[in-house]
């Protein structure tokens, strides 16, 4: 439910902004792009078709839901599935609204301010609403699937995720096109909030076809003790990707983490960025990301710590490869303190792949693409603190999978 | 087994090597000795193919095949094997998958290998990242021992190493060149550079030489040597060699 005050904002709002590109990314026609359905009846993820099955779990998604704690699946703005098998609440956003006051977490964390955060208010929106009760701990990881079925369809969502005082909860979304979709349009508004003592690690793995945009708009909120965990993986092709999440350390010893692994190929266009407000008195948060940027792609890393309270302390460490000379890597990190007693640091290192390190691998028999390869694998590979093993198994699955045969 | 004829190379246009002439046969050990800067790591490098290394004049011959212009890996493949005094990190690339990638040897037999080293701790471990002097050297054999090649290079395996592990080192590299063996039986061959010939205690070695200036000055028994470099130093050498060129 919203007062009618808060839904004329909203809508006003969108209005307003509803043809205003975005300070960021290649700005796009929406009209290109058609807002489908996806209606499907289905009991369970099994009774996908073959091909979607493996598309899945190609992104890290259990499809035989044994080892989760929920799923959801939504297949262009339709919530086709959900299925709870805890205590942890997970609902279509459209009904969450219905049963739950959202007046204080929806566009609350995430502003209209452009032409794709104008869709998701204006137009047929999909999302989940992921609720942990006070004090659940849950272990096994809930899975959500965002899948572009149609070709050209523009696929809306809305997802608000609400971890309660001492809850703790770890999403993992998948985010792909259906088998022969190669063009679409994905736009995402995520508002996560975890109370005092909570702690959501959220895991995103992106498998899309060559033609599709992303825009992603995300807000999380922390706060006394809470911690969020990010981890963000794009390492197959894409037309582009442009999301700069903020995270409100606001809660006293709030701590955020922050990574991201970036294979730009083909002709990909990733501009990717974390930003971390960090007010709460003794606030933490370290920003990592790994790019690289192959073929024609072009990749931008942005990380931006801004240090307003009492004892914070953040670190951003940005480390890049380039390996076409077709290909442009961009990095931009940022400090901005505010506070005299502060410590922020940054680290940013872009570079080639390390003549000696191939010479090195060759010597030992490997051809020069395995040395080439194993040598990215490496460098992707980032030691994804505080994920459960069965996702740190998956996501180092999904990069084998992916970087095989390079 | 390896043959080098004439060899004379440049590294960044500068002449490292000049008219080197070297020939280890099919289970021979040779040492090769000589101050810093005089071309040790050039020739094992040469030898490896490391592309910074230009063959200017000369062959090089192994297993009857001229190798000279060979690439790197190809030559790996052929069965030579360099276990590199400072080899670079591979930052995320945990020791024990790149082992396996590698092996021409069981993982049982590369664990065993792992734990007479007291190393086993190290396979989850990023390749030679953060890793101390003695330990980049166990690293290195143990990769040397994965690999399994006809042909083994050891640049310096005891440099920085604390005496307890040269013993183990030492014990090692003479168990990789089945100088445990008998004569006869034996099929692997080496080429170990070391300053010291501390670690030469625990090795066999057949044949010792004496790099200086790019050129081969000297060649003997190791104890002879040795006992020359100990007692008049390595400019004798040169003299002694520059004297008998002289002479033709």
């Amino acid at each position: 439910m919203l007062s009618k005050e808060k839904a004329e904002w909203i809508k006003r709002a969108a209005e307003k902004y509803r043809n205003v590109p975005a300070p960021h990314g290649e700005d796009i026609d929406l009209n290109e792009y058609k807002i489908e359905g996806g209606k499907l009846e289905i009991s369970s993820l099994e009774d996908l078709s073959e091909e979607e099955k493996s598309k899945l779990e190609g992104i890290g998604i259990d499809v035989k839901e044994e080892s989760t704690s929920g799923s959801y699946l939504q297949i262009n703005n339709d919530v086709v599935y959900t299925r709870a098998k805890s205590k942890v609440e997970i609902l279509p956003i459209s009904e969450a609204l219905k049963k739950y006051n959202l007046e204080d977490y929806f566009w609350n964390l995430v502003k209209i301010k452009d032409k794709y955060t104008a869709r998701v208010a204006l137009e047929r929106t999909g999302g989940f609403f992921i609720r942990v009760p006070k004090g659940v701990k849950e272990t096994l990881p809930l899975q959500t699937c965002l899948l572009i079925g149609k070709e050209n369809a523009s696929q809306n969502i809305h997802n608000i995720v609400i971890v309660e005082e001492g809850a703790e909860l770890n999403i993992i979304t998948g985010c792909a096109t259906s088998p022969h979709v190669k063009s679409g349009l994905h736009i995402s508004v995520s508002e996560f909030y975890i109370k005092r003592n909570g702690k959501l690690t959220y895991t995103m793995i992106h498998d899309w076809g060559e033609n599709v945009h992303v825009r992603q708009r995300t807000g999380v909120y922390i706060e006394d003790n809470g911690v969020f965990i990010s981890n963000y993986v794009v390492i197959t092709p894409v037309r582009s990707i442009q999301s700069y999440p903020t995270v409100y350390c606001a809660g006293e010893n709030s701590k955020a983490t922050l990574q991201t692994v970036v294979y730009g190929r083909k002709r990909s266009r990733i501009d990717l960025g974390s930003k971390v407000i960090l007010s709460g008195r003794r606030s933490r948060a370290d920003i990592v990301s790994r790019s690289i940027a192959d073929d024609y792609s072009e990749v931008v890393a942005r990380g931006r710590l801004v240090g307003e309270g009492e004892d914070v302390k953040g670190h951003l460490e940005c480390k890049g490869l380039i390996i076409s000379d077709d290909a442009r890597l961009y990095a931009v990190p940022e400090l901005d303190a505010r506070k005299s007693n502060i410590e922020l640091s940054h680290e940013a290192a872009v570079g080639k792949i390390g003549e000696e390190q191939l010479i090195y691998l060759m010597s030992r028999g490997l051809s020069e693409e395995e040395a080439v390869s194993l040598i990215i694998k490496g460098f992707l590979s980032m030691d994804f603190s505080g994920l459960p093993p069965v996702i740190g198994k998956t996501v180092k699955r999904i990069m084998d999978m992916t970087l095989q045969g390079l | 087994m390896l043959s080098i004829e004439n060899l004379s190379v440049k590294v960044e246009d500068k002449v490292i090597l000049r008219d080197v002439n070297l020939r280890i046969n099919v289970g021979e050990a040779h040492v090769l000795f000589g101050p810093n800067g005089a071309g040790k790591s050039t020739l094992i490098n040469t030898i490896m193919g490391h592309p910074r290394c230009k063959v200017v004049e000369g062959s090089i011959y192994f297993k009857g095949r001229d190798i000279t212009d060979m690439p790197i890996d190809e030559r790996a493949r052929l069965g030579i094997g360099l276990a590199y005094q400072n080899p670079p990190g591979i930052p995320g690339v945990k020791l024990k998958d790149l082992l396996k990638i590698i092996a021409k040897v069981d993982w049982e037999e590369i664990e065993r290998m792992a734990e007479i080293l007291n190393f086993k701790d190290f396979l989850d471990r990023e390749v030679n990242v953060g890793f101390s002097g003695g330990e980049v050297k166990k690293s290195e054999l143990l990769q040397i021992f994965a690999q399994n090649p006809d042909f083994m290079m050891f640049d310096e395996p005891d440099s920085g190493v604390d005496v307890e592990n040269v013993k183990l080192i030492g014990h090692i590299i003479n168990h990789l060149l089945e100088k445990d063996r008998k004569p006869a039986d034996r099929r692997k061959s080496g080429l170990i550079i070391t300053h010291m010939g501390h670690i030469l205690k625990f090795i066999h070695v057949d044949r010792a030489h004496i790099l200086y200036n790019g050129v081969i000055a000297c060649s003997g028994s190791p104890e002879e040597i040795l006992n020359t470099i100990i007692k008049y130093g390595y400019e004798r050498c040169i003299k002694c060699y520059q004297k008998r060129r002289q002479n033709g």
